[in-house]
């Protein structure tokens, strides 16, 4: 049985600051652990693509967004495949250990939004999407997963109408 | 809350009962013959009780062709059941923990207090557990997590073939007793969910608990602690 092609993917961007430099000794466990979680992703249910710098097995090496934020990029099929990894894998227990490793974020650290399917999202669009979250909120352009919205929800705001410019207007501060 | 004692009404009926605590025991879908068979009643009588419980909202209830055939010739499709995903409760007067709780993870999120939350839950773990004496093995392991509403199941583990006495198996549980809060700040509310475990079971006895999260079940699974084995 074959399967539609789906016309939409779901990208996410998760920024973590380090409390301390991959080199030190407290950091050990973490960095164990990136090999082994990072094979989990690419072979869970739903997983299409994560960045990696090249000649690296990781994008922890990349510091696009400050010298001690590692940033995570990946596309998805679904909220729901992306929520089952993240929470319901090996995962977990990165995210249950977070405050040993990193920093508490006073603001969003992770963003949602919707991309066409096939599309390879560039770290500069989705550093756009987090500070689109960070200053307008949860909108169809850049959410979470406490606030999710649809592929159409997206495709209604994006569409370039006066609905569309509207909206852009009501959301901004 | 009409519903919620309405549904909790249907299971006043022994039978009803039975079969009900069957289908959900089972982790899977019950097909009406089998669930008959377990609740030692005819299978006419067994559908229409396991119909009454579709109807109350305890069961959702679907069909599979259970021969694994298809196409012309593969007879009808049997009805399956499998226990409702909502969750019921009743309290006299109205009480709502649910909400308490929500807003009590939301500002422990907030504010990063994993670490006390855990330190807590820990401490209420060993309290409930009232003795100094870790638990013995994975079978009262089992007895522990079934009176705190986990459903925990014997399984194989990870690499064997089948079970070969307890003692191969690891201890999963099909219920998270706090789902809600759970789905809302999963590392938060499963940490402290591993930390009241390791305080119900002791954390340097036979009995390990770890993190294994997989879609569908508590997040933890309990094993024989490897240096207990010699």
């Amino acid at each position: 049985m074959t399967r539609p092609a789906p016309v939409a993917q779901l990208a996410e961007l998760n920024v973590v600051t380090l409390r301390h430099p991959f080199e030190d000794p407290r950091m050990a466990s973490f960095v164990e652990l990136l090999n082994p979680i990072n094979a989990e992703a690419d072979a869970a249910p739903g997983f299409v693509w994560r960045l990696v710098e090249e000649g690296a097995q990781d994008a922890t090496g990349l510091r696009p967004a400050g010298e001690d934020v590692v940033v995570n990029l990946s596309v998805w099929e679904s909220p729901e495949a992306l929520w089952d990894f993240t929470y319901r894998s090996g995962h977990l227990e990165v995210m249950r250990r977070r405050r040993e490793w990193f920093d508490r974020h006073f603001e969003a650290h992770l963003v949602l939004w919707w991309i066409p399917a096939g599309h390879i999202p560039s770290v500069d669009e989705a550093l756009e999407r987090l500070a689109d979250l960070r200053s307008h909120g949860p909108s169809p352009r850049a959410f979470t997963f406490a606030s999710s919205h649809t592929a159409a929800e997206a495709a209604q705001c994006l569409r370039p109408t006066p609905a569309a410019a509207t909206e852009e207007l009501r959301s901004a501060p | 809350m009409t519903d919620d004692i309405d549904a909790i009404a249907v299971l006043q009926d022994p039978v009803r009962r039975r079969l009900y605590e069957f289908v959900v025991a089972q982790g899977r879908e019950v097909g009406r013959n089998e669930a008959a068979e377990a609740a030692g009643v005819a299978r006419t009588l067994a559908a229409h009780h396991l119909d009454k419980l579709t109807a109350a909202g305890l069961l959702e209830s679907g069909s599979r062709r259970l021969t694994g055939r298809s196409g012309p010739g593969a007879g009808r499709p049997a009805k399956v059941y499998t226990r409702a995903r909502g969750e019921r409760s009743v309290s006299l007067p109205g009480r709502d923990y649910r909400t308490a709780a929500e807003l009590l993870a939301e500002a422990a999120e907030e504010a990063g207090l994993d670490a006390g939350l855990g330190a807590a839950a820990r401490r209420r773990g060993e309290a409930l557990r009232g003795s100094e004496v870790p638990c013995g093995d994975l079978r009262e392991a089992m007895r522990v997590l079934e009176a705190r509403g986990y459903e925990p199941y014997m399984k194989a583990a990870e690499g064997a073939e089948e079970l070969d006495g307890p003692a191969s198996g690891v201890v999963r549980m099909r219920n998270c007793p706090f789902h809600a809060v759970a789905e809302r700040f999963p590392p938060l509310v499963c940490g402290m969910n591993l930390a009241l475990l390791e305080g119900l079971l002791g954390v340097d006895g036979p009995v390990r608990a770890r993190m294994d999260a997989r879609p569908g079940e508590c997040c933890v699974v309990l094993e024989a602690s490897k240096n207990n084995e010699d």
